[in-house]
């Protein structure tokens, strides 16, 4: 059973909703510039295309050491999904702390591009590995403190099931003030963790073309891809199970989870198609300095009831 | 035809490399990802490093200097790849045929999958040639079949 929902529910329905949700990003994008855009099935065209080439591992690296971390980065995301999807589909299942499993479980991506950067031996993808960790440091911070705010207004419960059933029982966080503000800096936060524009940083195609991708061919550029389209997916998930209640299959409710999630990645594709690429040190100012100060704001006030 | 072959022609990632063109090939390349012409229809998009690329773009006439980067890049590309000559110069060396600094055409250095002529060709005439060079591909994979 737990094997087959590792393998249902957190690889194969994560990644098929990823792949359409990155099919909606390019396709929105497209309309946005006033272009027709790539065909429905081309995210899975262009990751099957990837497994097919040759994958090359430049001279003077360790193989393994090169070739795990998309694997590692993968895995994590299964994983993560997988314990959503439970609590998801039945909050009873919830273990005490699987809060702080899914948060840590979701640097782990961030943690392997780093790893796949350092590993590649190329100047430009050790600028691009850097800058990743900079960005890690810097909007970990106001996220955990945006999580905070669902864990204090489910009385202090760090179980995702509770925090599901609690806003069940007296309707979602996100009406709240405290919980919209803590949700909008996870949505900024959610923005930087997907490496979208503009904390795009790490990756910046026109100025260090690619980051700690630029080494990477065939499979493990494939996997990486693979990992990036699938966390289109439990990212926006997880935070509408923190602050929307979750996305529930029963009747109408399934009509308002779907509008939930295509909301969300919508509003991170304008956003990306909207901004220029901030620099590092501006993204590092942005989240330590205005984003915390708002997340402590949104947990003084949950504290306080509101 | 198989999957990979399929996979390979319906998402062809180019990568742009001027041997020292006078940029307006490269000018016209870029076109071809503007709105008017929008080559990600085609799901080919344009990428920075050469590890991610499937199609090889060359503009420009293989100078001396840039032979060896030239070189270098195409035997970094991950195979199977397709290489696309765009320009006079990439061509024939154009007006620089009788110039010390370009000794050998193009396709006598690495070998030359199709040749887009003009100076500079119309992003519409790039876009046949590459669809010309696809449904080449797809006819000799069936005919090896």
């Amino acid at each position: 059973m737990a094997l087959f929902v590792l393998f249902f529910y957190g690889f194969v329905v994560t990644a098929a909703i990823g792949l359409v949700a990155s099919w909606i990003d390019r396709k929105v994008t497209a309309r946005v510039q006033y272009r027709v855009g790539p065909p429905f099935l081309q995210p899975v065209v262009d990751i099957v295309k990837l497994l097919g080439k040759e994958t090359l591992v430049p001279a003077g690296v360790s193989k393994a050491v090169f070739l795990l971390p998309p694997v590692v980065g993968l895995s994590s995301v299964i994983a993560v999904s997988a314990l959503l999807w439970v609590n998801n589909l039945n909050p009873a299942e919830s273990f005490l702390g699987d809060l702080i499993v899914v948060v840590y479980l979701l640097t782990l991506p961030a943690l392997a591009i780093m790893m796949g950067g350092f590993a590649s031996r190329n100047p430009l993808a050790s600028v691009g590995a850097s800058r990743e960790m900079k960005l890690l440091l810097s909007y970990e911070l106001p996220f955990v403190l945006a999580i905070l705010v669902p864990v204090i207004k489910s009385g202090f419960d760090i179980r995702l099931g509770a925090i599901l059933s609690v806003q069940a029982d007296n309707g979602v966080f996100a009406g709240s003030l405290s919980g919209f503000l803590a949700l909008v800096v996870a949505i900024l936060c959610m923005q930087a963790k997907l490496g979208l524009v503009p904390f795009d940083i790490a990756e910046a195609e026109t100025e260090i073309v690619g980051g700690p991708l630029i080494e990477y061919s065939g499979s493990g550029l494939a996997v990486y891809r693979l990992m990036k389209n699938m966390l289109l997916f439990t990212l926006p998930f997880f935070l509408m199970i923190l602050f929307m209640g979750g996305l529930r299959l029963d009747g109408m409710h399934l009509v308002y989870g779907i509008l939930k999630y295509v909301g969300l990645v919508a509003l991170a594709t304008v956003i990306r198609n909207t901004n220029p690429r901030v620099r590092i040190d501006q993204a590092v100012r942005f989240f330590w300095g205005r984003m915390t100060l708002l997340a402590f704001v949104a947990v003084l006030l949950a504290l306080r009831g509101y | 035809m198989s999957i990979k072959l399929n996979a390979l022609l319906k998402s062809p990632w180019v990568f742009h490399l001027s041997t020292g063109s006078c940029n307006n090939c490269d000018i016209e390349v870029l076109d071809c990802l503007t709105p008017r012409f929008d080559i990600e229809r085609f799901g080919m998009l344009l990428v920075g490093s050469i590890k991610h690329a499937d199609v090889l773009l060359v503009t420009g006439s293989a100078n001396r200097k840039s032979v060896v980067r030239l070189k270098r890049l195409y035997e970094q590309i991950p195979k199977p790849c397709l290489v696309v000559a765009i320009g006079e110069c990439a061509l024939s060396r154009g007006m620089f045929i009788h110039s010390y600094n370009c000794p050998v055409p193009l396709d006598k250095i690495i070998p030359v999958d199709i040749y887009i002529p003009g100076c500079p060709p119309k992003p519409e005439a790039i876009i046949a040639g590459v669809v010309k060079l696809i449904n080449r591909v797809r006819e000799k994979a069936a005919v090896k079949k």
